[in-house]
């Protein structure tokens, strides 16, 4: 599946990160879009409800956000890329769905454009609070796949790149963007149509008398059957076997589950992505993503300034954890600062993987503003004791 | 009559030709995951046999199939058919059948569930999709309970009916369902019972040839769990049940030992209370434009605009 000319804006443009995160999924591919209208995802709905039409996509608007993913799942059963985009209480909402995607192993990318929670909390304001229910948020073990871009062209990028994920992994993929990134309006760069290749899920090599449709070899992703292809897909929400069939005892457990969970942690080469600046000679180390990866970016220049050694890691992928290059660029260094519009998330992550090894200091917020750069810049100095806002 | 073609199917169709061994539906169904999971006396295998037969007398290929089940007894069926099978979470299955549905428009799409799973958790997927028209054919196997669940009441539990979590009676009012379908805009409605298969069977002829949101209520015995606790009994005891209830709706229809009702549009009467008369027949027939169509113009629309200088 080659994106058509003419369908790709391609060229240098002035736009919101969500927009550019809907030209991302269009760039991939994309032609389903299901959602339900919430700040501050909306953007991506209107775009795509104006995008979609004309370029022979499907935009449906639902009437709720368990009924959109619920939709992006069944047009990607019958063959089509599909996306879905939200914020914390309608993320919340596709939890059991979201679920449903990582068993019946259906490729799909789901947005969440975060603001301040819990509940209803800062509609219209920045936060990072729903991390952990990216990855934890569904009942069961799954392996999450979660991107968190950093400004609108990263937007654009790792959208992209997401759906390159779930088609080759054959997942749900999460694109954890924050309400700064969603409306921040800057320079985003589309590249030719077909400029960055494109993946689509393996469909089946063998006829459907031979088909076994959970069948995997070394690199455990089953081969895909699409509703229509003469196959007589079958496909469940409860435990199956290989042939597709309902075997709720703990021994089709025992070879389903820890294959899921496989599936995804040995194929990092896939999907894990992160950024690392000013990090050689680094005494201290900030890590931050999405929004926060900007700001503490202000920072270590501005301590390099000042004569701090202070370098940055920065995970475009924050699940499944960057964890062995995290350790590699903590190696020599005694301090680490974790900032995020959060009261501790990831942090616990980082904590968990730097446990006795340096001091770990936490840059938190309740929510509702970036982390100025000054801020996480104090945090990096030993002298001070960690700061915790509001 | 050419072999092979509509018309030659309607009159010889496969699920109809008794094998010289196995059962007559084996071509339609998988039947090597045999045995299926219901209870004696369930209705259910009873409804799917009708839609399998209804499905191939309307000439819809094996390819073409999709059925999508949520969560729930009926929901099973989509195990037992030869058709893209779809068994996903509790009350999505309509969104999920409508994501495949836009997906690929050449598909037959049916969701097959329960009373629980259609009318509760999913209710409000259920009136979206009927107000859109979105295309899909959808059978609702209504037994008055959550029977995999062990009997719980729902939200057709008739008043004063005794399950599990009414001990002392059902005290609210359950949905009429073909009334609650054609307010909010199936093009088809109709309820039958499992006594009446050979009807069933051509409501799903019927149904499967038109566009559109279309509604098929079955009401079913759960001697089990429902029967058992309301004085109805076996199975069998429930088609008797049936026997001596049902009035057919409309003119057309016609055994004799059975009262017609006339049709007048308002199906306020055809509500179901234990023990008193059980309206059956078909309730709406009617065109309206599909989702799909009315999308397919504004999108054909979008794109001329598109391409002007």
């Amino acid at each position: 599946m080659s994106p058509e000319k003419g369908v790709v804006l391609t060229g240098s443009h002035f736009m919101l990160g969500d927009q550019a995160c809907a030209e991302g999924a269009i760039y991939a591919g994309c032609r389903f879009f299901a959602g339900y209208p919430i700040t501050p995802a909306t953007e991506i709905a209107e775009r795509m409800a104006e995008r979609l039409p004309p370029i022979g996509g499907q935009y449906i608007q639902m009437e709720d956000e368990i009924g959109s993913v619920a939709a992006i799942l069944g047009a990607s059963v019958a063959g089509v890329k599909a996306m879905t985009a939200t914020s914390g209480p309608g993320f919340s909402l596709m939890q059991e769905n979201l679920g449903l995607g990582f068993m019946m192993e259906v490729p799909c990318v789901v947005v969440n454009v975060q603001r301040g929670g819990p509940s209803t909390g800062l509609p219209t304001s920045v936060g990072q609070q729903d991390m952990m229910q990216a990855r934890f948020g569904s009942h069961g073990d799954y392996a999450a796949i979660a991107y968190s871009p950093s400004s609108p062209q990263e937007a654009f990028e790792l959208t992209v790149d997401a759906f390159n994920t779930a088609e080759r992994l054959r997942t749900p993929v999460l694109v954890m963007m924050d309400e700064v990134v969603g409306h921040m309006r800057e320079r985003v760069v589309i590249p030719e149509a077909g400029k960055r290749p494109l993946l689509y899920r393996r469909l089946p090599s063998v006829p459907p008398s031979q088909y076994r449709p959970y069948r995997v070899g070394e690199d455990l992703v089953p081969e895909m059957a699409l509703a229509g292809g003469g196959y007589s897909v079958r496909m469940t929400s409860l435990t199956h076997d290989e042939l597709g069939r309902a075997v709720t005892d703990t021994a089709t457990q025992a070879v389903l589950l820890p294959r899921l969970l496989r599936k995804v942690s040995e194929h990092r080469e896939v999907y894990e992505q992160y950024e690392l600046r000013h990090a050689k000679d680094a005494e201290v180390l900030v890590v931050a993503y999405g929004i926060t990866g900007r700001s503490a970016l202000g920072a270590v220049e501005l301590g390099r300034t000042r004569g701090v050694r202070v370098g940055l890691f920065r995970p475009k992928t924050v699940w499944p954890f960057p964890a062995d290059a995290l350790l590699r660029a903590a190696r020599s260094v005694r301090r680490v600062v974790v900032a995020e519009v959060n009261m501790g998330q990831v942090a616990l992550e980082v904590e968990r993987l730097l446990a006795g090894k340096c001091t770990i200091v936490r840059v938190t917020s309740p929510g509702g503003e970036v982390l100025a750069p000054e801020l996480i810049l104090e945090a990096c100095s030993p002298e001070r004791a960690p700061k915790v806002r509001g | 009559m050419i072999p092979g073609t509509d018309e030659h199917r309607v009159r010889t169709p496969e699920t109809e030709k008794a094998p010289p061994h196995g059962h007559p539906l084996d071509s339609v169904l998988r039947s090597e995951v045999l045995p299926h999971i219901w209870c004696p006396g369930c209705g259910i295998g009873v409804a799917l046999g009708a839609f399998l037969q209804g499905l191939d007398r309307a000439g819809i290929p094996v390819e073409k199939r999709v059925l999508v089940g949520g969560i729930g007894c009926s929901s099973r069926v989509v195990y037992y058919a030869k058709a893209d099978a779809y068994h996903t979470t509790h009350g999505r299955a309509i969104p999920f059948a409508t994501g495949i549905k836009l997906g690929n428009p050449s598909l037959h799409v049916t969701v097959f569930a329960g009373d629980g799973d259609l009318f509760a958790i999913g209710g409000n997927h259920f009136i979206h999709a009927a107000r859109r028209n979105m295309d899909l054919l959808v059978v609702c196997i209504n037994n008055f309970n959550y029977g995999m669940t062990g009997g719980q009441s729902g939200p057709t539990t008739p008043h004063d009916a005794k399950t599990t979590t009414t001990p002392n009676g059902n005290f609210e009012i359950p949905f009429n369902l073909p009334q609650l379908a054609a307010a909010v805009g199936a093009v088809y409605v109709a309820r039958w019972t499992t006594l009446d298969v050979r009807r069933l069977r051509d409501c799903f002829t019927e149904a499967a040839g038109k566009q559109g949101f279309r509604f098929v209520e079955v009401l079913a015995p759960c001697p089990v769990s429902f029967g058992k606790n309301n004085d109805i009994g076996s199975g069998l005891d429930e088609m008797d049940y049936y026997r001596g209830l049902e009035q057919i709706w409309g003119s057309a229809a016609g055994l004799p030992e059975r009262v017609e009702v006339r049709s007048s549009g308002d199906l306020s009467g055809t509500d179901i209370s234990l023990h008193r008369p059980i309206i059956v027949g078909k309730f709406v027939d009617r065109v309206r434009p599909t989702f799909l169509d009315s999308y397919k113009a504004v999108a054909t629309a979008a794109a001329a605009k598109g391409k002007a200088p």
